[in-house]
């Protein structure tokens, strides 16, 4: 591989660790969507306020997702977003919602009410991951749209990225991105009720409820996956050859997955684990750290299907108006210049792995509990 | 082409309306964060409880408004490739690398940090808090860094090659992107802004406490802090203001020409310190002015540090006309000839694609080297008319010089309430001294916005000064689509912004006495 193709998959593989961060931290969503499950308004306060002190870096790891994708691939950023104009907005704007929902909510002067904002964020925790889930979705059926660049000579038309007019309204029709969007947010649910087993102390009936809707909500999320995978498998994909045009191959994610066996390898583990992570947590009594097991398999699930989605000159965004028109790391990405100068900041990331590490264990040393959101100055 | 002009004004409307709504919190955010930082450092290195509570009052304030700064700011970066995905995969290469960097360096360090701020009292010494009190701050900062740095290089493309295979900007040197003098002047510029805004809103509330005689001794300790930090910043942005203006007279002469509503320029241009422009159709070359004071050969100090030296005006630009220190008139480029130039590079290109598919190397190096030539005009191209080149000449002008006008006044201000805190420190609680300091807020937040439609309307029609005009940046979507999500954005932020002033005029009113000057331990 010349330097240019291992920076390509380098970057790639860092846009696939951005990805599982980001669905890993949607826990804070599917913690929102549980609020109002016969939560008493203690209950409630506990769960907002814990949910509130990590809401930041799934925002913030959004924001990265989409800020690596501009500066690694921006003909993906071009296409995808211009063109899937609808489902971006719509993704946005259940986050925006988000931002400043835990900061109001019980502020006196909100004028909007408390119960308001709490609406804001059950919508931010079903639109937020079910859109999120969608827009990955594209990544393996396909988007309608057509890339031609010597539109810019045309000078009253000049736009390269062509979308079909419902521009993403059909990318949210699609049933199997849909079942995609559903499987994610049954994920983020889970996850979210692991969260609370692991940051939230006292009464032990809110933890055993909370290891109810564990098992509740892991067996809805492991049918979906599978079917999900099931029909991933069976998915007909663009593969581009030699000469640089792409041709279509039936299970071409099947072949990735067993053409790339380190990939079924971490796929197996990371399936394990999440299983380990939902069983354990919801038969225990005790056990509190199932998030962070079923975390890492996650993690190591979405890495894997984003290296399916990428590798092997897969087309990771196949067209399904114009073959040629597909993106693969080869054909979207920035130049050989910006990618390495890029890989250079990137050797920062350990460092910022480190100080989130260290924060989030002093602020994370006890369980959070009424006493202490009494004493606290900052509530939400 | 209706349609497309359609979409660009409705793309302009929204990115225009997303930009001013963040740009009422960041530099708010920017100014707080330095001061709630040496508030808590004040605390720390004297132990005295009352400046706990003095940060915990200016922290909560800065939280409110952070929110809505991070609600606001999450849509600008994907705008760019919703309502600009043209731009995006034109320069895509350069301008993404920053955006990433912003996220990755700075972005996080905030998340982190500020969670820490706010609920790490009870959870961490006392010097670790003021550590992340002021990491939260440094990210603060570096956040508007790499922003900033992108936002220049839109004004000012260094460091880039053109790749004609590729149809799109490369970029070739890192450090010029990065380190422009555009970008650094226009950083420290911004930063030193947000400290004036952060250090008015702080005079301004305590004004209205000292005024309402609440909480007196901790609003007579913020105005001390804030005043320093407020004369310290004006007086900094004076000095990057001046830097702006030459940087713009160097690399955007067309948008100092619309700050000073300049038709004919001359060598020693008076600079207009007030003025009304007459109405468009009754402008001519040499009096566009209903009326003016001037500073005599002010604009030409302004422009080139040099009292003597040549400002071109807006029909000098177009007809590229230059007037030498000997008073001869030397004719260059006309915008027509630029016009020309991008055309043919257009048409080089269209070659040039041609003949790579058809494999005929010999035609695609003339091609590349037609391309390399003029490249430098390629956004002419685009243009329908000279006069397409030429901004909101009005709206650049006033904005300007109330930019200006309102910075002399905050200057007043910072000097006043100094020498008041220092020398004369009964007379704080004056009426009208009060009531100076909070209509200082309404002032100080007119000269911020005033300061970017300067900026962005003043460099239209150019996304990227002379590479690219807002036309050809545009996505293909539907006026009707960017309408709807107009309107969605204008309810959904004025209605946040409404409630973040109620809730913010709730807590300023309501902080105890027991809040903020006997805080607990």
């Amino acid at each position: 591989m010349d330097t240019l193709a291992t920076l390509q998959a380098y970057w790639w593989l860092l846009i696939a660790v951005l990805g599982a961060a980001l669905v890993f931290l949607l826990f804070v969503q599917g913690g929102q969507s549980m609020l109002y499950c016969k939560s008493t308004d203690a209950e409630r306060q506990l769960m907002v306020n814990s949910l509130g002190r990590k809401w930041e870096f799934t925002y913030t790891t959004l924001v990265v997702f989409g800020g690596a994708f501009f500066a690694a691939f921006p003909l993906f950023y071009s296409t995808s977003f211009g063109g899937a104009y609808w489902l971006w907005m719509l993704i946005l704007l259940s986050f925006v919602i988000q931002a400043f929902s835990y900061e109001f909510r019980r502020r006196k002067g909100n004028i909007y009410g408390t119960r308001f904002y709490d609406f804001l964020l059950l919508c931010n925790g079903f639109f937020g991951c079910t859109l999120l889930g969608v827009a990955v979705g594209v990544f393996f059926f396909g988007g309608d749209f057509i890339v031609t660049k010597t539109n810019l000579l045309d000078v009253s038309a000049p736009v390269i990225s062509l979308w079909a007019p419902t521009h993403g309204l059909e990318a949210i029709a699609c049933w199997k991105n849909l079942l995609l969007g559903i499987t994610v947010f049954f994920l983020a649910r889970t996850m979210g009720a692991l969260y609370f087993i692991n940051n939230i102390g006292g009464d032990g009936g809110f933890t055993a409820r909370m290891r109810r809707k564990t098992l509740v909500n892991g067996l809805i999320f492991a049918v979906l996956f599978v079917a999900f995978t099931v029909v991933l498998l069976c998915t007909a994909g663009l593969r581009e050859n030699e000469a640089g045009v792409f041709v279509k191959e039936p299970n071409i994610y099947l072949h990735n997955l067993l053409g790339m066996w380190w990939c079924a390898v971490i796929f197996l583990l990371g399936v394990v684990a999440v299983l380990a992570g939902i069983f354990g947590s919801a038969f225990s009594k005790t056990w509190r750290g199932g998030i962070w097991v079923a975390g890492f398999g996650v993690a190591a699930v979405i890495v894997v299907l984003f290296c399916i989605a990428g590798y092997g000159h897969t087309a990771y965004m196949p067209s399904n108006l114009d073959p040629q028109s597909s993106l693969s790391i080869s054909n979207s990405s920035s130049s050989l210049f910006t990618l390495k100068v890029m890989s250079w900041v990137s050797v920062l990331v350990p460092f910022v792995l480190a100080y989130i590490w260290i924060v989030w264990r002093k602020m994370n040393s006890a369980p959070l509990t009424e006493e202490e959101l009494e004493k606290d100055s900052h509530v939400y | 082409m209706n349609e497309l002009l359609g979409v660009v004004d409705w793309s302009r409307a929204q990115f225009a309306l997303t930009a001013m709504y963040h740009w009422l919190f960041v530099p708010l955010t920017i100014g707080l964060s330095l001061i709630v930082a040496i508030m808590e450092s004040l605390y720390v290195r004297t132990g005295d409880i009352r400046w706990k509570g003095i940060t915990k009052f200016w922290m909560t304030l800065f939280g409110i408004n952070f929110a809505c700064g991070v609600a606001t700011g999450i849509i600008l970066e994907f705008e760019f490739g919703t309502n600009w995905s043209n731009y995006s995969w034109f320069v895509g290469d350069i301008f993404g690398a920053p955006l990433a960097i912003e996220g990755l360096l700075a972005f996080f360090m905030e998340a982190t940090f500020v969670a820490v701020m706010f609920f790490g009292w009870n959870k961490v010494s006392k010097k670790f808090h003021l550590a992340s009190t002021w990491l939260t701050a440094l990210g603060v900062t570096l956040s508007a860094l790499w922003i900033l740095v992108a936002n220049a290089w839109m004004q000012y493309p260094a460091g880039c090659d053109f790749d004609p295979a590729q149809m799109r900007n490369v970029m070739t040197d890192f450090a010029a992107v990065a380190l422009s003098p555009v970008a650094i002047n226009k950083f420290f510029h911004t930063v030193f802004s947000g400290w004036v805004l952060g250090a008015v809103f702080v005079v301004g509330v305590s004004s209205w406490l000292l005024l309402k005689k609440r909480n007196t001794e901790a609003a007579r300790k913020s105005v001390t802090v804030a005043s320093w930090v407020g004369l310290i910043g004006i007086l900094a942005t004076l000095y990057t203001g001046h830097g702006s203006a030459v940087q713009v007279s160097r690399h955007q002469p067309m948008k100092l020409a619309a700050m000073e509503g300049l038709y004919r320029g001359s060598c020693g241009q008076d600079l207009v310190a007030v003025g009304i422009l007459k109405p468009a159709a009754q402008r001519t070359d040499k009096d566009p002015m209903l009326f003016s004071i001037d500073i005599p050969r002010g604009l030409s100090f302004l422009a080139n540090s040099d009292f003597d030296s040549y400002v071109p005006g807006i029909d000098d630009l177009i007809e590229g006309r230059t007037i030498t220190p000997q008073n001869d008139t030397v004719y260059g480029l006309s915008y027509s000839d630029k016009m020309a130039l991008g055309a043919s590079v257009r048409s080089a290109l269209a070659d040039y694609d041609a003949a790579r598919h058809s494999g005929d190397t010999a035609a695609m190096n003339a091609a590349a080297d037609s391309i390399q030539k003029n490249f430098r005009y390629f956004g002419y191209g685009y243009l329908s008319s000279p006069e397409a080149a030429v901004p909101n000449v009005d709206l650049t002008f006033y904005s300007f010089h109330i930019m200006v006008t309102a910075g002399g006044y905050l200057m007043l201000l910072f000097v006043v309430m100094l020498f008041v805190c220092t020398r004369k420190p009964a007379i704080l609680t004056n009426k009208w001294l009060c009531w100076f300091g909070i209509v200082s807020i309404a002032v100080v937040w007119i000269c911020s916005q005033a300061g970017w439609i300067v900026a962005e309307v003043g460099r239209q029609p150019w996304v990227i000064q002379d590479l690219m005009p807002t036309t050809s940046a545009i996505s293909g979507i539907r006026e009707g689509s960017v309408q709807t999500t107009f309107w969605i954005f204008a309810v959904l932020f004025t209605g946040l912004l409404i409630a973040e002033i109620s809730i913010m005029l709730r807590y300023i009113s309501g902080a105890s006495k027991t809040d903020i000057e006997q805080p607990k331990k």
